[in-house]
């Protein structure tokens, strides 16, 4: 079987979130990238131990410039057995899907899995676009992948519950919490990934539909209001006649 | 100028379809519904109220396809000529709406939290620590609006309601089984949140909070941590990593307030925090805070709450 595992980066969570340039560009100064923690705990792992159990390859795909680089040897020392880097900036998210559906189509992947979100633009929307682009079923948010030959079943999120659900492959999955453990990269990982191939692809002509044109920071919190522990009938007093939530 | 409100009512009409609809009438123009499922006429009619000119339903979708909800809709764009398209941005649009960006061609804006200005619409960025604000290219757009951002305005009369043939083709995705907990608010959709962390020292004291959670009509919620080592149940883990929640009330109790946690709760409109620790920094969050221990804390807010309840 062959898998395919988008992987984006995101600003490791304790950054602090600032503007630049009239508010029109994240604030890179001092911020740290990780691997997207949907991509790499839960699609990039699950991943692994389906190739474990069942044999085939694990690739990685990354929409993005060489400044990603790092990024894409992070995710190899998890173990994957090679990185694909499509060489354009990621301008919005059909841009980026469509890039990958027509390198999933035309290199015959059986599965293509993404994390459920980006941390960053919390979009959803790059997963469903690639399903589109390669004309095949889009499981949303799993949190469980078992494959059987030729079909698989996931379990997914619905309000209040879960579903499983059975699909033919090819398919494109978006894993979400629970869909496999955190891996630690090894010392025999990190050494291994910096051999590992990293092939750098010309974009396909794509034109983004969407585009990020400013930012703002939202209002400061006003001052918490303390309240004596003694005195509960106050709190609710409160939520009910000045907050207006119960 | 027209748009085209996509629903799902395979279990009656939810609220935040409801906020769709008022959303849709708040743009100005016609409003029109599409919905799949399984809601009765006199149901859907009643989305009039909310704004819709006409609800337009396929009743051959029966499950959350999103190839076959993609397909209906894209027929019901093309048929009512709508410019904008609206989700509520739950699990089926996040399922669907993508597809149907990508068949209409059409740029889409997830999670928006305002009415579009122009082409461009706001929407929550980094986990709810910023705004941005997305132009939109193509000339329809689809819009995925967070729940929770509009309240539902009723005011108008029922609408017709057609039958509508949206050629959904055949579902690709087959149900084996529905696991639905019973009697439980689903965390998603509660509009009050009780939630507790590592303060709470271990599973066997979560009684209390269930208590205040059912005294309220409140959703239970944790902390990463706490459901990692099995002292919740993983669904309730609400963060970063976990459920983000948007309801109007958030009571955390025994929970520091990393940015990890912040990040899947900041968007509730009011948060109680309470903490035996004043440097705590889920203070700085909060609107109302507690110093002081939650075993005592608790149950004490809980028999306020009875007490509010007996008066009011
Ligand atoms: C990449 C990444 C993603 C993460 N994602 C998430 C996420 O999605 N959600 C999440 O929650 N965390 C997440 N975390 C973890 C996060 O950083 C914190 O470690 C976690 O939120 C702490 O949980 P806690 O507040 O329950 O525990 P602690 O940090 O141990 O805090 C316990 C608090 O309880 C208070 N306390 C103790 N006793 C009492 C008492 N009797 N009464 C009242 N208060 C008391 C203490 O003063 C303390 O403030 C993530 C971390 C990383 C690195
Ligand atoms: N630039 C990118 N390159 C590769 N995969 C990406 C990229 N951006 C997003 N993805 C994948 O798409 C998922 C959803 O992203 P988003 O739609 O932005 O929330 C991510 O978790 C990644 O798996």
């Amino acid at each position: 079987m062959k898998i395919l595992v988008c992987i984006s980066k995101s600003p490791d969570t304790t950054s602090k979130i600032a503007f630049t340039d009239g508010d029109t560009k994240f604030d890179e100064n001092g911020v740290q990238y990780i691997v997207n923690p949907y991509d790499e705990w839960y699609a990039l792992v699950r991943a692994l131990e389906l190739k474990e159990a069942g044999g085939g390859t694990v690739s990685i795909i990354t929409v993005g410039t060489a400044a990603d680089d790092a990024i894409i040897r992070k995710a190899l020392a998890i173990g994957a057995d090679e990185a694909v880097r499509i060489d354009a900036e990621p301008t919005d998210a059909y841009f980026t899907a469509m890039q990958i559906a027509e390198y999933a189509k035309s290199n015959g992947f059986d599965l293509v899995l993404t994390g459920k979100e980006t941390i960053n633009y919390n979009g959803s929307q790059v997963g469903g676009m690639i399903a589109e682009g390669m004309e095949v079923p889009f499981i949303s948010l799993a949190s469980k992948l078992e494959v059987n030959g030729s079909s698989a079943t996931a379990d997914v999120e619905i309000v209040g519950g879960v579903q499983t659900v059975e699909f033919g492959l090819p398919a494109v999955i978006s894993a979400a919490k629970g869909m496999a453990e955190q891996r630690i990269p090894n010392m025999r990982g990190i050494m291994a990934a910096r051999t590992k191939p990293l092939n750098v692809v010309a974009p396909a002509d794509v034109s983004a539909l969407t585009s990020f044109t400013s930012y703002a920071m939202p209002p400061a919190k006003s001052e918490c209001k303390m309240i004596d522990p003694e005195n509960m009938d106050e709190l609710v007093e409160l939520l009910h006649n000045e907050a207006k939530v119960i | 100028m027209s748009t085209l409100v996509y629903i799902n009512s395979n279990d009656g009409l939810a609220k935040n379809a409801l906020e769709a609809v008022t959303y849709g009438k708040k743009l100005g123009g016609d409003v029109n519904v599409v919905t799949t499922g399984g809601a009765d006429e006199a149901t859907l009619a009643s989305l009039g109220e909310y704004g819709a000119g006409k609800v337009m339903v396929d009743r051959s979708v029966t499950s959350n396809d999103p190839g076959q909800i993609a397909n209906v809709v894209k027929a019901a764009a093309e048929a009512t000529g709508a410019t904008t398209v609206i989700f509520s941005h739950d699990f089926i649009a996040k399922a669907a709406a993508p597809r149907v960006s990508v068949k209409l061609k059409a740029g889409l804006v997830s999670g928006a939290i305002d009415v579009p200005e122009g082409n461009k619409v706001k929407v929550n960025v980094f986990s709810g620590k910023a705004f941005g604000y997305v132009e939109v290219n193509t000339d329809t757009k689809i819009i995925s609006l967070l729940p929770n951002s509009f309240q539902p305005e009723a005011g108008g009369s029922a609408c017709g309601v057609e039958e509508f043939n949206g050629n959904a083709g055949e579902a690709a995705i087959k149900v084996i089984e529905t696991k639905k907990p019973e009697g439980d608010i689903p965390l998603p959709e509660a509009e009050l949140v009780v939630s507790a962390g590592r303060g709470l020292k271990g599973p066997e004291n979560w009684g209390m909070i269930e208590e205040l959670a059912s005294e309220l009509g409140a959703a239970t919620a944790c902390s990463r941590p706490v459901a990692d080592i099995g002292w919740r149940p993983h669904h309730e883990h609400v963060g970063q990593t976990g459920v983000a929640i948007r309801p109007n009330l958030y009571i955390a109790a025994g929970i520091s307030g990393a940015i990890q946690h912040l990040a899947g709760v900041n968007g509730s409109k009011v948060i109680v925090v309470v903490n035996t620790d004043a440097e705590a920094p889920f203070f700085k969050a909060a609107d109302y805070g507690i110093v002081g221990d939650a075993f005592e804390v608790i149950p004490r807010l809980t028999e306020a709450v009875k007490n509010f309840k007996a008066a009011n």
